[in-house]
C-alpha cells in the first residue's frame, strides 16, 4: 500500500512527488509512457510567465508572480537551465494602447513586480530586431525561460534519490475505491494507495471521471510551433509576446534557454488527446503571425516543427484540490499555461494538502540537490581537460551540431531514471536537437543504447512503444 | 602546443587528396585530423561504385576510392589522428581539437585546409508537417545503417528528393529486399545524375514523380503512410489532388550543406549561394593561410571532382607554405543570368601558370544554350551545350592566353546565352 500514488510524470506530477519526497511518504508514479516529459511538459512555449495574463481572482493568477520567484533557487538546486530574459507584450495600434495599460494593471494586482510600458525607441533600442510597427511594450523584466523537460526530469530524478518510486509505461486503465484508498488498476499491475494525485494532464478528465460524478472535460488545445537554428537565437533576447485584440491572442517569438529561436504557438480545439501531428495551415498560421513581431522571419534557418496540447478546461483556470465526492483523490487538473511556470507551487500546494490529511514526518535526510549531467558545450577547455581524464568518454563527440560527448551519453542512460529512447538522449543531453536533426548521431546514438541496455538494435526506439528504428537485417526478406 | 606547417581538417576524400597534395610538394609537417575511427570519410558507406573514372580510369567503389588515397596517406608517412574532433578554429590558425587519449590539445598550424565536407538537410529545413513519428531518415543515415551496419531502417519506402543520394539509396534498399514505392522530387527535374536516374530507378521500375512533393506525414508511433501531391508552377501543392502512399519509412534526400561552422569561427567569409567560403583559384579563403576545398567548399556531384579541386587546395597550400603565392590584384568571378554560381570567386592572374578550370552550376534546364566567359564587356569563350542542367556541375576554362590578353579586366563572368 502506497501513501500516495501520482498519475503522470509531467511537470506537475513531478514538482508534486519531489515535494512529497521531503516526507517520510512512501509514494509512487505513474507513467503510461516511458520516460519523464513525454506529454505537454516536453512541447510548450518554455517560458516562466512574468505573471500579467491571468484574471484576477483566478487560480492562475494567485500562484504565478509567486510560482515565477521560485524558480531561481529551484533551478540552483536542480541544476537546470533558467534565465531571466524578461518579456515584452507588443502594442502595434495607438487605439490599442488602454488594453496595454490594463494588462499592466492586472499585472500589478497580480503581484508582478516592476512592470513598466516602454515606448517605441526604448523598445527598439532594447531588441533592435522588432518590427518598426511597434507603438509601445509592456516591459516585464521577471519573465524568463527555461528548459522544461530538463526541469522535470530534474525534479524527477531529485524525488526518485530521495525515495520516490517511478513506474513507466503503466497506463491507468481503471481506478476503484477502496476501504482505506484506492485500487490504480494499469495495463501491467495494480497499484494500491491511501491517495491519489490526478496529475495525468490532457487524461486528468479521465482518471477524474473513474472516481467522480462530478465529471469533468478536458479539452486538447493544439499548439504549433518551430524551432530555429542557433544561428538566429540571438535574434530577439526577451520574450516576445503580442498584445492579444480582436483578431486573436497573437503568437509569440521568444529565445529558448538553449540558445534556439521558437515561435508559436497557435490554438486550435481538437479531439484526439494523443494527436501530436503539425498541419500546413497551422505552421503557416504561427510563421505569418511571428512576422508581425519582427524585422526579418528568418524561415530558413527553421530546424523543426511540433506540436504541443494544453489540458483546457471550460472553467479556464487550473483544477486543484480535493475531489469532493472522492475523499483522498486530489486533483491537478487543467494545468495549461501558465502550469509550467506554477508548477513549483502546485507541488507545494498539493504537498500541504497531504500533510494535512497524512501527517508525516519530515525526513532527515532529504538532499534538496540534483546535479544534471555535464555539459561539454558549457565547460571551459580546463573544465574538459579534467573530465576526458577523469573518464576518457568525454573526449569522444558524438553529435558534432551540439558538441554532445559519449560521456554525456552514458550519464544519460545510467544516471537515476536515465534515458531508454533516443528521444531520451536527446532531451537529457541535446545530441540529436541541433540544426541536422540527428542525421549524424542517430546510428551512434543507436549503438550506444543498445550497447548499454543490452537489447538488440532493433529494439531500441525513437519514443517507445512501436517507434522502433530498425526492422531488421539486411536482405532478410529477399 | 603542437605546431604544424599544414593541419588538414577532415580525412575524407577532400582532406586525403590535399594532403597528398601538399606533400608532394615538399610539405613535411602535416596532420590530418579526423572525427572517425577511419580515414576515408562518407566514400567508406558509398559501397556501390562510379568512383573515380576521371581521376583513375576505372571504376571503383567508394571505399575502394578511399582506400587508395589510404595508402597514399601512409606510404608519403603523413600523420593522422582519428577519432578527433577540432571544436576550435581562429583566424590565426591555432586548433582546439578534443579526443579519448589526447584530451583537449591546441595545434598551431601555419595552413590550414577545411575539408569537413557537408551534412544532409533534415525534415525540418523543408517543414514538412505532420506526425512527428520514428521511421523518417535523411537518406545518408539510412545509407550508414545499411552499408556500415547491415541493418535496415525499414521495408516499405518512399523517397523524397531526387539527389543522387537519395536515387543510390532507392537501389539499395530494392537490393536489400524493401519495395521502393516512389521517388518524390519537388522539381521538374531530377537534382541527380542521369546515369543514377537510369541505372537506380529505371533499371528497377521504380516511378520518379517529378513535380510532386509530401505534404503530410501519418503514423503514430511508426510511420504508416505520406500523402504525396502535385505542385504547381510556384512549388506550391495543389489542393484536393492528395495521394496516400502506405509506406513505413520516408527517406528525405533534399539537399546538402556544407559544414561550415568552423570555418566561421575562423572569421572565414562564407557564399550566400553556395554555402561554402569565398575561395581564389588556389580555394584560399579571406583569411591568410586557411584554404578549402571538396563538399565543404561547394557540393560536388562525383568525388572525382573533389579531389581535383583538393589536389588545387594542396598545390595552393604547399606555395603559400613555400612563401610562393604573389599577393596581386584579384579579380572577382560572377555568375550571371543563367549560372547560380561559380567557383572560384576570384582570379589572381599572376599566380595562375596554366589554364584554369571554373566550376559553376546553373539555375534550371537549358537546351542548345551557350555557356560563355566575359572579361568585362569582351566575350573570351563560347561554348555550345546540348543540355545543362542544376544536377550536374558545368567547368568552362580560362586559358593564361585569355588572362594574358586582358589584364587590366575587372571583372570575369560566366552566362548562360541562348545564342
Amino acid at each position: 500500500m502506497y501513501d500516495v500514488a501520482i498519475i503522470g510524470a509531467g511537470i506537475t506530477g513531478m514538482s508534486i512527488a519531489r515535494e512529497l519526497s521531503k516526507y517520510d511518504l512512501k509514494v509512487c508514479v505513474l507513467e503510461k509512457e516511458v520516460d519523464i516529459a513525454m506529454g505537454t511538459t516536453k512541447a510548450n512555449s518554455a517560458i516562466v510567465h512574468a505573471g500579467f495574463d491571468a484574471k484576477p481572482g483566478t487560480l492562475k493568477a494567485k500562484l504565478n508572480a509567486k510560482a515565477n520567484s521560485m524558480f531561481d533557487q529551484l533551478s540552483k538546486d536542480l541544476d537546470f537551465h533558467f534565465r531571466r530574459n524578461g518579456s515584452l507584450v507588443l502594442c502595434f495600434d495607438e487605439k490599442d494602447m488602454d488594453h496595454l495599460r490594463d494588462l499592466m494593471e492586472q499585472g500589478i494586482q497580480n503581484g508582478v513586480p516592476d512592470l513598466v510600458i516602454l515606448d517605441k525607441a526604448a523598445v527598439l533600442a532594447m531588441e533592435p530586431n522588432l518590427s518598426e510597427d511597434v507603438v509601445a511594450a509592456l516591459y516585464a523584466p521577471t519573465g524568463g525561460i527555461v528548459c522544461p523537460y530538463e526541469m522535470a526530469i530534474g525534479m524527477a530524478e531529485n524525488a526518485y534519490e530521495n525515495g520516490v518510486e517511478f513506474f513507466f509505461e503503466n497506463t491507468v486503465l481503471d481506478i476503484q475505491k477502496l476501504n482505506n484508498g484506492y485500487a490504480l488498476i494499469t495495463d501491467k499491475n495494480t497499484f494500491k494507495s491511501k491517495l491519489v494525485v490526478n496529475a495525468a494532464g490532457v487524461y486528468s478528465d479521465k482518471m477524474n471521471n473513474f472516481v467522480s460524478s462530478s465529471k469533468l472535460s478536458i479539452i486538447p488545445r493544439r499548439g504549433e510551433y518551430c524551432v530555429f537554428d542557433k544561428e538566429v537565437g540571438s535574434y530577439v533576447d526577451k520574450t516576445i509576446f503580442q498584445l492579444p485584440t480582436k483578431l486573436g491572442k497573437g503568437v509569440l517569438v521568444t529565445p529558448t534557454v538553449d540558445g534556439n529561436l521558437l515561435i508559436g504557438p497557435n490554438a486550435v480545439d481538437i479531439d484526439d488527446k494523443d494527436d501530436l501531428t503539425t498541419t500546413r495551415i497551422g505552421l503557416d498560421e504561427i510563421l505569418r503571425k511571428a512576422s508581425l513581431s519582427i524585422k526579418k522571419m528568418p524561415s530558413h534557418a527553421i530546424i523543426a516543427s511540433f506540436t504541443g496540447l494544453r489540458a483546457r478546461t471550460e472553467a479556464d483556470d487550473f483544477i486543484i484540490g480535493e475531489v469532493p465526492d472522492a475523499k483522498g483523490f486530489i486533483n491537478a487538473a487543467g494545468i495549461e499555461s501558465p502550469g509550467l511556470t506554477c508548477a513549483p507551487f502546485i507541488g507545494a500546494m498539493v504537498k500541504e494538502f497531504i500533510v494535512e490529511m497524512l501527517h508525516p514526518l519530515e525526513k532527515s535526510n532529504f538532499n534538496p540537490l540534483r546535479k544534471g549531467i555535464h555539459h561539454f558545450l558549457e565547460m571551459t577547455n580546463e573544465e574538459r581537460k579534467a573530465l576526458i581524464k577523469q573518464d576518457p568518454a568525454y573526449g569522444k563527440i558524438v553529435c558534432r551540431c551540439e558538441t554532445v560527448s559519449e560521456g554525456e551519453i552514458l550519464s544519460a542512460i545510467h544516471r537515476p531514471l536515465g534515458a531508454t529512447t533516443l528521444d531520451g538522449i536527446k532531451r537529457r543531453t541535446r545530441a540529436g536537437s541541433g540544426r541536422c536533426q540527428a542525421g549524424f548521431c542517430m546510428t551512434r546514438v543507436l549503438d550506444i543504447l543498445s550497447r548499454e541496455l543490452e537489447i538488440k538494435r532493433t529494439e531500441v526506439t525513437k519514443f517507445g512503444g512501436e517507434s522502433k528504428l530498425l526492422v531488421g537485417k539486411n536482405k532478410q526478406d529477399v | 602546443m603542437q605546431e604544424y606547417d599544414l593541419v588538414v581538417i577532415g580525412g575524407g576524400p577532400a582532406g586525403l587528396a590535399a594532403a597528398v597534395a601538399a606533400k608532394e610538394q615538399g610539405i613535411e609537417n602535416i596532420l590530418i585530423l579526423e572525427r572517425e575511427a577511419k580515414l576515408g570519410g562518407i566514400l567508406n558507406q558509398c559501397i556501390h561504385n562510379g568512383f573515380g573514372l576521371h581521376v583513375f580510369k576505372e571504376e571503383l567503389t567508394g571505399p575502394e576510392y578511399a582506400y587508395r588515397f589510404i595508402n597514399m596517406i601512409e606510404d608519403k608517412f603523413i600523420r593522422y589522428k582519428t577519432e578527433t574532433m577540432v571544436i576550435d578554429l581562429s583566424k590565426d590558425k591555432l586548433i582546439t581539437a578534443v579526443n579519448k587519449t589526447d584530451g583537449i590539445f591546441t595545434i598551431q598550424a601555419k595552413a590550414v585546409i577545411l575539408a569537413m565536407g557537408c551534412r544532409e538537410r533534415p525534415r525540418g529545413a523543408l517543414n514538412i508537417p505532420g506526425a512527428r513519428c520514428s521511421g523518417i531518415f535523411t537518406a545518408g543515415t539510412a545509407q550508414k545503417f545499411v552499408n556500415i551496419e547491415g541493418m535496415m531502417p525499414g521495408k516499405s519506402i518512399v523517397i523524397l528528393g531526387s539527389g543522387d543520394i537519395g536515387l543510390i539509396m532507392a537501389r539499395r534498399m530494392t537490393l536489400e529486399g524493401a519495395h521502393v514505392k516512389a521517388v518524390v522530387e519537388l522539381m521538374p527535374y531530377s537534382a541527380g545524375l542521369t546515369r543514377n536516374i537510369v541505372q537506380c530507378l529505371d533499371d528497377y521500375d521504380i516511378p520518379l514523380k517529378l513535380n510532386h512533393t509530401v505534404t503530410n506525414i501519418v503514423g503514430k508511433d511508426r510511420l504508416e503512410g505520406v500523402y504525396i501531391a502535385p505542385v504547381d508552377e510556384n512549388r506550391n501543392p495543389i489542393p484536393n489532388e492528395e495521394e496516400y502512399i502506405p509506406c513505413d519509412t520516408l527517406l528525405l534526400s533534399v539537399g546538402l550543406l556544407p559544414e561550415n561552422e568552423l570555418s566561421k569561427k575562423a572569421t572565414v567569409k562564407l557564399s550566400p549561394l553556395t554555402g561554402g567560403a569565398e575561395v581564389d583559384e588556389g580555394r584560399e579563403t579571406n583569411v591568410d593561410g586557411i584554404f578549402a576545398c571538396g563538399n565543404v567548399l561547394h557540393v560536388h556531384d562525383l568525388v572525382d571532382h573533389v579531389t581535383e579541386e583538393s589536389y588545387i587546395a594542396g598545390n595552393a597550400a604547399a606555395r603559400y607554405l613555400k612563401g610562393l603565392q604573389k599577393q596581386s590584384k584579384k579579380i572577382e568571378v560572377k555568375a550571371k543570368d543563367g549560372a547560380r554560381y561559380v567557383v572560384p570567386k576570384f582570379i589572381s592572374p599572376e599566380n595562375i601558370e596554366t589554364d584554369l578550370e571554373l566550376s559553376f552550376r546553373v539555375r534550371d534546364i537549358y537546351k542548345d544554350h551557350y555557356v560563355s566567359v566575359y572579361f568585362d564587356e569582351t566575350r573570351v569563350a563560347h561554348q555550345k551545350k546540348k543540355i545543362l542542367t542544376p544536377g550536374e556541375m558545368q567547368t568552362v576554362k580560362v586559358t593564361a592566353e585569355m588572362l594574358n590578353a586582358h589584364t587590366h579586366c575587372n571583372e570575369i563572368s560566366i552566362q548562360v546565352e541562348k545564342e
